[in-house]
């Protein structure tokens, strides 16, 4: 059926491989670091030393020299299609390696993983595998590349949120994201056979091309685009898909949940947007044009119903990382509104406003580890008295909450702002979801300053006047992210600008 | 009558829509966590039912690149699936996913 290629032929595919390889080095320097990871915890088996995070946190950093390098080339397709280089990958790029590094940071300063497991074995190897894959999330441009870099994100995020495995929660936790994520990756996969049986491609720009020349049928497309949804609405932890996140997120280890919470949200937007803006075609003039209009109706319901639920079924949490589970389904929803706008803002607003969820959600689990360290609880009524006891992280985490509500002088209300000004650009139904998200950020204000008010207003149920000392080093890097977070509420021009340069993306649609 | 006699695309796609719907019945119903993975391996072979049909009838190849892929990650997903759900039993003494709830509010 299929005529067998001819020698020159396959010399001209050797010679396109060896080219794209030049473009892929920071994802193999990231795979020979996993291998290199998975040798070293096998030599000094048993050891509890410090030489695996220190390999990790070295290691990623040194990748960011072979990110940096690829700005000087040019943006285009590679692996025949697979693979894409552009302005908006390497935003990822950055954005992934830096959260692995904050997340074996915050690994280090957790002393739950000394009760709980006797070696941290394969554990900085799956986190370094998970940002190889989060990589190719953001840089794939083929169906096929889609899910495989996605189950990759997948596998290796069970395996961690189930990492302590004499945990009973912890395992509860693997288990429910494991079937949720098993079910919508296949729900997604359906999906991505409709489509190609439509378009014959799964290059998802010859995708577009395909649909924007030959229309398809309405009935199918929307079953398909449903079905991708699940599994992209699932990553990004959005109502309706969005069932495992609490669970999951109280009961794997607090450095994991931070490390989901952040960085595998943001590879989920990442794939969302390149998928919704490239592969779904959106003509000149968008009312006219109604695969784009029912993605863009579909979206903006998503991101409705996450900001109404998210905010308010938060308000009853009295499990702090499970009151930060809602609120991170909230802010999938404020996210959401970014993508909606469909136009450079709306990604540069999106963008800034993953790197300020970034550093203040960070922040926010770094003081939770910090305090159930010191009192074994995440518990809000836990929380009392706390403010005393422990100052700085007191402070640092009543700003990263402010942040999180979104007030001013933090980068959260850069955030929102640009987010909110980009959607009021676009005229009169967006007013109305711009007001959706004002008043739920409103209600926000409530349950995140519970935590602040149990600190220091309320006494704590044994009064020892102690004060609990976190240690030096988490000291100083709870310093940085709180300053971080201040000094980018007020300068925010640097990281605006790199958000604007990064919303470039290879073969978009968007007019 | 020649629609019945002659297999064509739509006998694929029939045969495939039947299995995401006993695939996702599986899931919806079962308590079982294994039962649940077999669900979740029905409907990935309703997506390879899909790839391959419609590569035959498209013409490319990439249909039956993307069903042999989807054979490895189902088989890497069984592994790693069985590990977790191994452990599970282990702790909790059952594999009943509706009885493993123990951080609801």
């Amino acid at each position: 059926m299929f005529e067998l290629p001819s020698g020159a032929e396959i010399q001209g595919i050797i010679a396109s491989l060896k080219a794209s390889v030049g473009f892929f080095i920071p994802e193999i320097y990231l795979s020979v670091l996993f291998m290199l990871l998975i040798v070293i915890d096998l030599v000094a088996k048993g050891r509890k030393n410090n030489l695996l995070s220190i390999t990790t946190l070295l290691g990623l950093a040194g990748s960011t020299v072979f990110i940096y390098q690829q700005h000087a080339l040019p943006a285009g397709e590679l692996f025949f299609g697979m693979y894409v280089l552009d302005e908006f990958a390497l935003f990822f790029k950055y954005f992934f390696v830096l959260s692995a590094i904050l997340a074996v940071v915050v690994t280090m300063a957790d002393e739950q993983f000394d009760r709980e497991v006797k070696s941290m074995g394969e554990y900085y190897a799956l986190i370094v595998a998970m940002v190889i894959g989060m990589i190719m999330m953001a840089s794939s441009a083929d169906l096929l590349m889609i899910f495989l870099s996605m189950e990759l994100v997948s596998f290796t995020g069970y395996l961690l949120a189930g990492y302590f495995k004499r945990n009973p929660r912890s395992s509860e936790a693997a288990l429910k994201y494991l079937v949720y994520g098993a079910v919508s990756s296949g729900l997604m996969v359906y999906g991505f056979s409709l489509i190609y049986g439509i378009t014959a491609q799964t290059n998802i720009i010859k995708i577009s091309l395909e649909l924007a020349a030959h229309g398809s049928d309405s009935l199918v497309m929307i079953l398909a685009t449903l079905l991708v949804l699940a599994g992209f609405g699932y990553k990004i932890g959005a109502v309706p898909f969005h069932f495992w996140s609490p669970d999951v997120y109280e009961g794997s280890p607090t450095p994991v949940t931070a490390y989901l919470s952040v960085a595998s949200k943001a590879a989920g937007f990442a794939l969302l947007m390149r998928f919704f803006y490239v592969a779904i075609p959106h003509g000149a003039l968008p009312p006219e044009d109604k695969l784009g209009m029912d993605w863009l109706s579909l979206l903006m319901i998503f991101s409705v119903a996450s900001m109404i639920y998210g905010n308010v079924v938060a308000l009853w949490q009295k499990n702090v990382k499970r009151l930060l589970a809602y609120s991170s389904i909230a802010h999938a929803g404020y996210l959401l509104l970014g993508i909606l706008v469909m136009d450079q803002f709306g990604t540069q607003a999106t963008l800034f406003y993953l790197l300020s969820y970034f550093i203040m959600n960070f922040g926010a689990f770094y003081v939770v580890i910090l305090i159930s360290n010191k009192t074994g609880s995440e518990n809000l009524d836990d929380y009392r008295g706390l403010g005393k006891k422990m100052p700085l992280a007191g402070a640092a985490l009543t700003v990263f909450l402010i942040s999180l509500v979104g007030l001013p002088p933090t980068v959260g209300f850069i955030g929102k702002l640009m987010i909110f000004s980009a959607l009021l650009t676009k005229g009169s139904l967006y007013i109305w979801i711009a007001l959706v998200g004002i008043m739920t950020s409103v209600i926000s204000l409530y349950y995140y300053m519970l935590i602040p008010l149990n600190m220091y207003l309320r006494e704590s149920k044994q009064p020892d006047e102690k004060v609990m000392n976190p240690g030096m080093a988490p000291q100083i890097i709870l310093a940085i992210l709180m300053i971080l977070t201040l000094y980018f509420g007020l300068f925010f021009t640097p990281l605006s600008d790199f958000a604007k340069y990064s919303s470039a993306m290879f073969g978009i649609t968007l007019h | 009558m020649e629609q019945l006699t002659t297999i064509g695309l739509n006998h694929y796609l029939t045969i495939s829509a039947f299995l995401l719907g006993f695939g996702l019945f599986a899931v919806m119903t079962r308590k079982n966590a294994i039962v649940v993975l077999m669900g979740v391996e029905l409907i990935l072979n309703a997506a390879n039912i899909n790839f391959l049909a419609f590569s035959k009838y498209n013409g490319g190849m990439e249909g039956v690149m993307f069903a042999l892929f989807i054979i490895v990650i189902a088989a890497a997903e069984a592994a790693i699936a069985l590990a977790i759900v191994i452990n599970i039993f282990k702790l909790y003494k059952s594999v009943d996913v509706s009885s493993i709830d123990s951080m609801k509010e």
